[in-house]
């Protein structure tokens, strides 16, 4: 177990925007006044009691924070630990990702600006950038991966139904880091009136410190809840990692405890596991590369992990041993999904169950323990691209009658 | 001051408007392009090294560069082709960060010094994080030419003018590589902003799309770099088509 420290893990990243080595602002010049307003608009947010009363009000009102503590009685006994689940699934827009959008959609209002662009990977960031521009009558234009848009048809149309304009991008490896890519050169184009809503604990300072401010509402919530439940504090919090903001805020709750905290990343998109320091997307952090520097590209069935970076600040948690990253397969992912489902009657989205994979996987060594897993989604969107992968005969019957 | 700037300033006071255009490296006929827009005037050549994630650049460059990539170019070997271009005029890369931060700055300066390659451009590593990759090419004798954007106040030019060596890089537009129909406002406007703290050779890159356009510029600045427009040239009519249009800016920037 580990001691309590002088300092908290939380604290503010430099003011170059580092975590340990990692972070920093490597933007083209023309965003760097915007990424400058930006961070002095949010300190002056966040230090406002007027706009965190707005922003709580909207994640209560609209939102439906906070969200509830869910036990798998029935999985959590088969795996012969104490399964928690919090459940970010059940937030307006199925997923974590309205936590952050509506707290940077009052700030872009804020800040006079009447145009978002957001980049997307499974649509969830999308879907929510799209509903809180609706909401607060802005503008909208979402970038996302040709690929991500064939897989995530669904999403596509929700964000349209929303007044969302919808960019293909046909560049690069089609799918969430051309969509940055995209989104920023939008942003280059239209900094005056613009905000570029960034779905994750990624990119330039202040983004990865602010997303996650924004997400601390989940860590905090779930450690009031897990105490009222339990008594004490968890022994392991399990999130999915893509950019990796549903973890930050998860772990933010647990960070200067005793929890072991756990980022599941897909192996095929394991920037941590496989990456080495880097430079893109106006941050220094674990990225996969080749030898030359070339950025590679990660394959997840997952869309919303499938990235070959992972956020700063997870990246200096990693390099000081606070948490650990481990890679998850496609084929553990998809029997974590179908075993939620039949064991607890919830459909989750393929990246939570990223980290229920896990943690079936670790399960004989994690015995009566208890374990928090962040809930970042609801499955919704990829029951079609199950139901590709599993066949439409799905779980269990897929055995056959006999079996 | 390094060879590079002390090129350009010698033209430039000479009465000459300098013109850099850009090609990017790796792409089939890069290195006859490069001699072709050398043989036709051009004062300096950006020799692109391409990235996968190229975030300034807009459609043209990246399918130029993803096309590089596919050919199988990695800055290496694209070093090495340039070492041999002898075109007897100053060259410098224009590359995105992770390249150099993946190779470690010494060795990426190094490698650069060995090419015979003056000057490098980083349009991905502003002022605030500059330090260390300036410091190595500094001591390697590297020149590093810093972009300015219109959208920086007027305390930060300064700044970024002083770490700047070479000439100054005036970003001609809110936006990417691209072409477009005509000239921003905010190309000279720049121009004349830097002209007035600077003894540096001042030139407009970024949407600088023809002779009229580059004619346009030089009124205030002292030159142009020009990219999508040249490689457009060398995607569709090859280097002898990079060579024709080099001339044509030429002589539109000479006022003939
Ligand atoms: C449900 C869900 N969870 C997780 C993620 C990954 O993002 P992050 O790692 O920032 O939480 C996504 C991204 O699309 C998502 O939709």
């Amino acid at each position: 177990m580990r001691g309590v420290r002088d300092r908290s893990l939380l604290a503010e990243p430099s003011s170059t925007g580092r975590f340990g080595e990692f972070g920093g602002r490597f933007v083209p010049e023309t965003l760097v006044p915007a990424c400058q307003e930006l961070e002095a608009a949010f300190r002056a947010a966040w230090a406002d009691p007027v706009f965190r009363g707005e922003l709580d009000a909207v994640l209560r009102d609209y939102a439906g924070r906070p969200s509830i503590l869910t036990e798998c009685h029935n999985l959590g006994a088969e795996l012969g630990l104490r399964l928690l689940l919090k459940r970010e699934d059940l937030n307006h827009t199925g997923s974590h990702k309205i936590n952050n959008v509506l707290g940077q959609a009052l700030l872009a209002k804020r800040m006079g600006k009447t145009r978002l662009v957001a980049e997307t990977g499974a649509g969830q960031h999308g879907v929510a950038a799209a509903t809180a521009a609706a909401l607060m009558g802005m503008e909208c234009r979402v970038y996302m991966g040709a690929v991500d848009v064939e897989r995530q048809a669904l999403n596509v149309f929700r964000m349209r139904l929303l007044g969302a304009t919808v960019e293909q991008v046909e560049s690069g490896s089609r799918t969430l880091k051309d969509a940055v890519n995209e989104a920023m050169r939008d942003w280059v184009a239209t900094v005056a009136d613009t905000h570029y809503c960034l779905g994750s604990v990624m990119g330039p300072h202040p983004y990865p410190w602010m997303v996650r401010q924004f997400h601390l509402v989940v860590g905090t919530e779930a450690r009031g809840q897990v105490e009222a439940l339990t008594g004490g504090p968890p022994d392991v919090v399990v999130a999915c990692v893509g950019g990796g903001s549903n973890a930050m805020g998860i772990f933010s709750g647990f960070v200067d405890g005793p929890a072991r905290l756990v980022g599941a990343e897909p192996s095929g998109g394991a920037a941590v596991g496989r990456g080495v320091p880097g430079v893109v997307h106006g941050m220094r952090s674990y990225l996969m590369q080749d030898e030359h520097g070339q950025v590679e590209e990660a394959h997840s069935v997952s869309a919303g992990l499938d990235y070959p970076g992972v956020g700063p600040e997870h990246a200096y948690l990693a390099s000081i041993g606070r948490a650990e990253y481990p890679p998850v397969a496609d084929a553990e992912v998809l029997d974590a999904f179908q075993l939620l489902a039949r064991t607890e009657g919830i459909l989750c989205a393929f990246e939570p169950a990223h980290g229920l994979a896990w943690v079936v996987r670790e399960a004989p060594n994690l015995r009566g323990q208890t374990v928090l897993l962040c809930l970042s989604g609801r499955g919704d969107k990829d029951v079609a691209q199950a139901m590709d992968l599993i066949g439409p005969e799905g779980g269990r019957d897929i055995l056959g009658p006999d079996a | 001051m390094g060879p590079l700037e002390a090129h350009f300033r010698a033209a430039r006071d000479g009465g000459r408007k300098l013109l850099v255009p850009y090609v990017t490296g790796g792409y089939p006929g890069w290195q006859e392009a490069v001699r072709a827009a050398a043989a036709a005037g051009a004062d300096g050549i950006e020799i692109g090294i391409p990235f996968s994630d190229p975030v300034m650049d807009g459609p043209v460059i990246q399918q130029a560069s993803q096309a590089a990539l596919d050919a199988g170019a990695t800055p290496p070997a694209i070093l090495d082709a340039a070492a041999d271009l002898e075109v007897g005029i100053p060259l410098a890369v224009m590359t995105y960060y992770n390249l150099v931060h993946h190779d470690g700055h010494r060795r990426f300066a190094g490698r650069l010094v060995r090419a015979g390659i003056a000057g490098c451009i980083l349009p991905d590593l502003p002022l605030e994080e500059s330090g260390p990759w300036c410091e190595s090419a500094d001591h390697e004798g590297v020149e590093t030419i810093m972009l300015a954007a219109p959208t920086a106040p007027d305390e930060r030019l300064p700044r970024v003018v002083e770490r700047c060596r070479g000439f100054v890089y005036a970003v001609g537009l809110l936006g990417v590589t691209g072409e477009r129909t005509s000239l921003a406002a905010t190309a000279t406007e720049l121009a004349g902003r830097l002209k007035a703290i600077t003894e540096l050779p001042v030139l407009v890159g970024v949407g600088v799309s023809d002779a009229e356009q580059a004619r346009q510029a030089c009124r205030v600045a002292d030159g142009v770099v020009q990219g999508a427009s040249v490689v457009r040239r060398l995607m569709t009519g090859g280097p002898d088509a990079v060579g024709e249009y080099v001339a044509e800016v030429r002589a539109a920037i000479d006022g003939r």
